[in-house]
């Protein structure tokens, strides 16, 4: 049965099919998703097309190409018919460029950080303080805000705050950085888990003495980016709208373009993170993660490279905060749990430690697995127990389901789940990084 | 002397007693005199009231405060504290096995308010009980744990294991979550109303107005603590047992030489972990009255502090680190607020317990009491 399949997989990967096939789940996806918008199998469908693009044999002009028009075209058509698609792939997009940034500190330099959700907070709280009214609220009670506030900075700023966020999540990497990389390995995990907390309740308190956070209720609203002008939207829709058959709002071109946004910074972090991985800086890291007394032997400075990793790391998260503040218009303490912390943990154990397509898998696939897969379950499941079925052997009704089982709720069972499956059966993860696997090649020999 | 401090009354029974009272003794004289040394300094910022005056009025009730919660820290923090010594792993899941012990405790006297024989029952039967079935289960949860997350991994590079931990600790509170709702709809469990621990002995101190009020409740919760760590003191120290499990701790291979079966000791030492973890969720469920499959996480955070802050390994380190940590949180969470005018409160006790970590890390990794290896490399 194996060989049967193997066979077969060998045959469909020579020649010409490779390319057919990824037309095929590209153009089947694409079609069944503009027909049934809802779909959760479509969507899968459709996502599978990078998938077969990067593990099959073709030129590289060819894959260049049809992921470019997956990307461009039809991804934000079909985004802007319904716009939760859009939505779960700029989640995906958000997540994976935090489990990129986490990878640079777990899988390279082999540094478990488990507060690396805080980075993320820097970032979005950032642009939330700046770019709402919460600076000219400063001195008001939380909750009592008198009406004649005003935006303390243009939309405008938003740009500049982008790349402020990488800079200040990176000094916060350092700052954390300096005093904790005396400790090793799993005390590092406890010291940046409890860093995280603390940020989380920084977040959650600094609504006094001087109301900076607004406390639990969070700041809104936060301020979009201005879109483009009113002529380039105008060419945009002359040709959008025959083809999604309705009128293009302007809510549905910020999600277009908040979704670009994050593409063009996944891109970026992509660049950066393949870069460093093969520069002397990569290799430094490998070596510290391989055996730090030997690195230092070879005299590689030890404290500043692991800063430069935990900097690099904190920076993508922060941009992705920046982008995602302004993207929710909210940003509350909620949002930076240690759940989150661990959500993106088990993005990268399930890709692989060190892997970056792997990374990007794994992010994609916890994304969709919380968002759309548990979500769509528990529909089915109240679907269930609204009718009349019954389980046949043992007698069950559906309709005496409990309703305190809904799955979307229990994210941590799953995140659970796949981070001991993963370390007992597979942990280099499913795309397992070249480095390890050339490794483990040589110990075969 | 020699044949003296071999005597087993005096090893067993009376050296830990004194060992346990210098500690929590000295950790509250300690404290209160630098609280009464900030309140000096502290006092022309505040014009309102006499700022020494108040601090001496509650500081009792602090100190009680500090040593119940203290207690519950160390007894956690044994559990983390043996499993590093033999495995030098964070057992992370072990704050989800201290919440199981908790819940099971409550669900017992649930289920005794519910067959209408609890306000009969005598109440420390009750406690008893709840103790003993929250031994046996949390005991058999952390040696199952071991067994299916932990041991596949041994031999793996450090950080495997500790990522399964994680896992499992994420897993176990979302299954606590999803049984406790399946059987009851609901997954907060509250303790039931029953005998006399709410209420107060109240004790005059001559010289001052208000009756000094101790809480049945802390007595008690103290007293079963020192109970169990005076048990484990036995067992630890003067048990064959015993002498396996800090025989594995200090060597390993020598200890599997010497014919010790090493799984098997790994086995106990989660067992008597796991244990002391659920008995310890017990008392905390007394004191917290409500539980929740989440409120194990911060608890355990911080006896895993207070392992890190005695010198973890060391059995007597997480005695005191505990006792430490417990005081200090409520110091700071009573004195924070009128210290600086109300601007931070006790919401900033939890930062207090990482605060203590990073530093005790940074400039002390042994800890207080650290003859021990701390991390090997």
């Amino acid at each position: 049965m194996k060989t049967l399949f193997s066979d077969l997989y060998k045959k469909a990967n020579t020649g010409f099919w490779p390319i057919a096939i990824a037309f095929a789940f590209l153009i089947i996806g694409t079609i069944t998703l503009f027909q049934n918008p809802r779909s959760l199998g479509a969507f899968l469908i459709l996502m599978t097309t990078p998938l077969v693009l990067y593990f099959m044999n073709m030129p590289m002009k060819i894959k260049v190409f049809i992921g470019l028009l997956l990307i461009i075209i039809v991804l934000p058509v079909i985004g802007i018919k319904n716009i939760f698609i859009l939505e779960v792939i700029f989640q995906m997009a958000v997540f994976s460029a935090l489990a990129l940034g986490l990878n640079i500190v777990i899988g390279m330099a082999g540094l478990l950080d488990l507060g690396y959700v805080a980075f993320y907070a820097v970032g979005a709280y950032a642009w939330a303080i700046f770019g709402s009214k919460q600076m000219s609220l400063l001195y008001s009670i939380p909750g009592a805000a008198p009406a004649n506030a005003e935006f303390f900075l243009d939309a405008r700023w938003f740009w500049l705050f982008l790349f402020l966020g990488v800079g200040l999540a990176a000094l916060m990497g350092i700052l954390l950085g300096l005093p904790v990389l005396r400790v090793k390995g799993d005390y590092l995990a406890i010291v940046t888990l409890g860093f995280g907390e603390v940020i989380r309740v920084l977040a959650l308190n600094l609504d006094k003495p001087i109301n900076l956070t607004n406390g639990p209720q969070g700041i809104t609203p936060i301020q979009r980016p201005p879109l483009p002008p009113e002529g380039v939207l105008m060419f945009f829709r002359s040709f959008l709208e025959p083809l999604v058959g309705h009128e293009v709002s302007e809510a549905e071109f910020y999600n277009v373009m908040f979704y670009f946004l994050a593409l063009i910074i996944i891109a970026i972090v992509i660049v950066v993170a393949t870069r460093l991985e093969d520069s002397r800086i990569g290799r430094a890291w490998t070596a510290i993660r391989e055996d730090e007394t030997a690195a230092i032997a070879m005299g590689i400075p030890l404290v500043k490279m692991k800063l430069a990793a935990f900097a690099a790391g904190a920076s993508f998260a922060g941009a992705m905060g920046a982008l995602y503040a302004a993207n929710r218009t909210f940003v509350s303490p909620e949002t930076f749990s240690f759940q989150v912390s661990i959500g993106v943990l088990t993005m990268v154990i399930l890709g692989g430690l060190g892997s970056i397509p792997g990374v990007i898998f794994g992010a994609s696939a916890v994304t969709l697995l919380n968002i759309q897969i548990l979500q769509n379950f528990s529909l089915y499941l109240s679907d269930l127990r609204q009718s009349d079925a019954v389980i046949p052997i043992i007698n069950f009704a559906w309709k005496d389901l409990s309703t305190q089982l809904d799955p979307a709720k229990y994210q941590k069972l799953v995140f659970g789940i796949i981070l001991i499956l993963m370390m007992i059966f597979r942990p280099a993860g499913l795309i397992p990084a070249v480095r390890r696997q050339r490794e483990l090649g040589e110990e075969k020999e | 002397m020699k044949q003296f401090a071999a005597n087993p009354v005096y090893k067993f029974f009376l050296f830990p007693i004194g060992q346990i009272l210098v500690f929590a003794l000295g950790a509250s004289v300690i404290l209160s005199l630098a609280t009464v040394l900030l309140a000096y300094i502290f006092k022309f910022n505040v014009t309102d009231f006499d700022l020494v005056e108040r601090t001496m009025l509650i500081l009792p009730q602090v100190i009680i405060n500090g040593l119940t919660i203290g207690f519950v820290y160390s007894t956690i923090a044994l559990g983390y504290t043996m499993v590093y010594g033999v495995l030098e792993f964070i057992n992370f899941s072990h704050s989800e096995i201290f919440m199981v012990g908790g819940i099971v405790g409550i669900q017992l006297m649930a289920y005794f308010e519910h067959a209408g024989i609890l306000a009969t029952m005598n109440e420390y039967l009750v406690i008893a009980l709840a103790i003993l079935l929250a031994l046996v289960v949390s005991g058999s949860l952390a040696v199952t744990v071991e067994r299916v997350a932990y041991k596949p991994l041994r031999g793996a590079p450090k950080l495997v294991p500790l990522i399964s931990a994680i896992g499992m600790s994420f897993f176990l509170q979302d299954i606590v979550r999803l049984i406790l709702s399946l059987t009851t709809g609901e997954f907060n469990v509250i303790l039931p109303k029953f005998g006399t621990f709410d209420e107060f002995w109240k004790i005059a101190i001559p010289g001052m107005e208000d009756p000094l009020r101790i809480q049945i409740k802390s007595v008690l919760i103290v007293g079963v603590a020192i109970l169990m760590l005076i048990i484990l003191n036995f067992l630890v120290n003067g048990t064959k047992v015993g002498k396996a499990i800090r025989a594995v701790a200090q060597d390993r291979p020598s200890a599997s030489l010497m014919g010790i079966n090493v799984n098997q000791i790994i086995s106990i030492t989660f067992l008597i972990g796991g244990a002391l973890g659920g008995a310890a969720g017990v008392l905390f469920a007394l004191k917290a009255t409500k539980l929740d499959p989440f409120s194990g996480f911060f608890p355990g955070l911080k006896a895993f502090t207070s392992a890190v802050l005695g010198g973890i390994g060391n059995l007597t380190g997480a005695l005191l680190g505990g006792l430490v940590l417990g005081l200090l949180e409520s110091f700071s969470a009573s004195y924070l607020g009128i210290f600086t005018n109300g601007a931070f409160g006790a919401e900033y006790k939890d930062i207090f317990a990482f605060a203590i970590l990073i530093i005790v890390l940074i400039f002390r990794p042994s800890g207080l009491l650290g003859q021990t290896v701390g991390q090997k490399a």
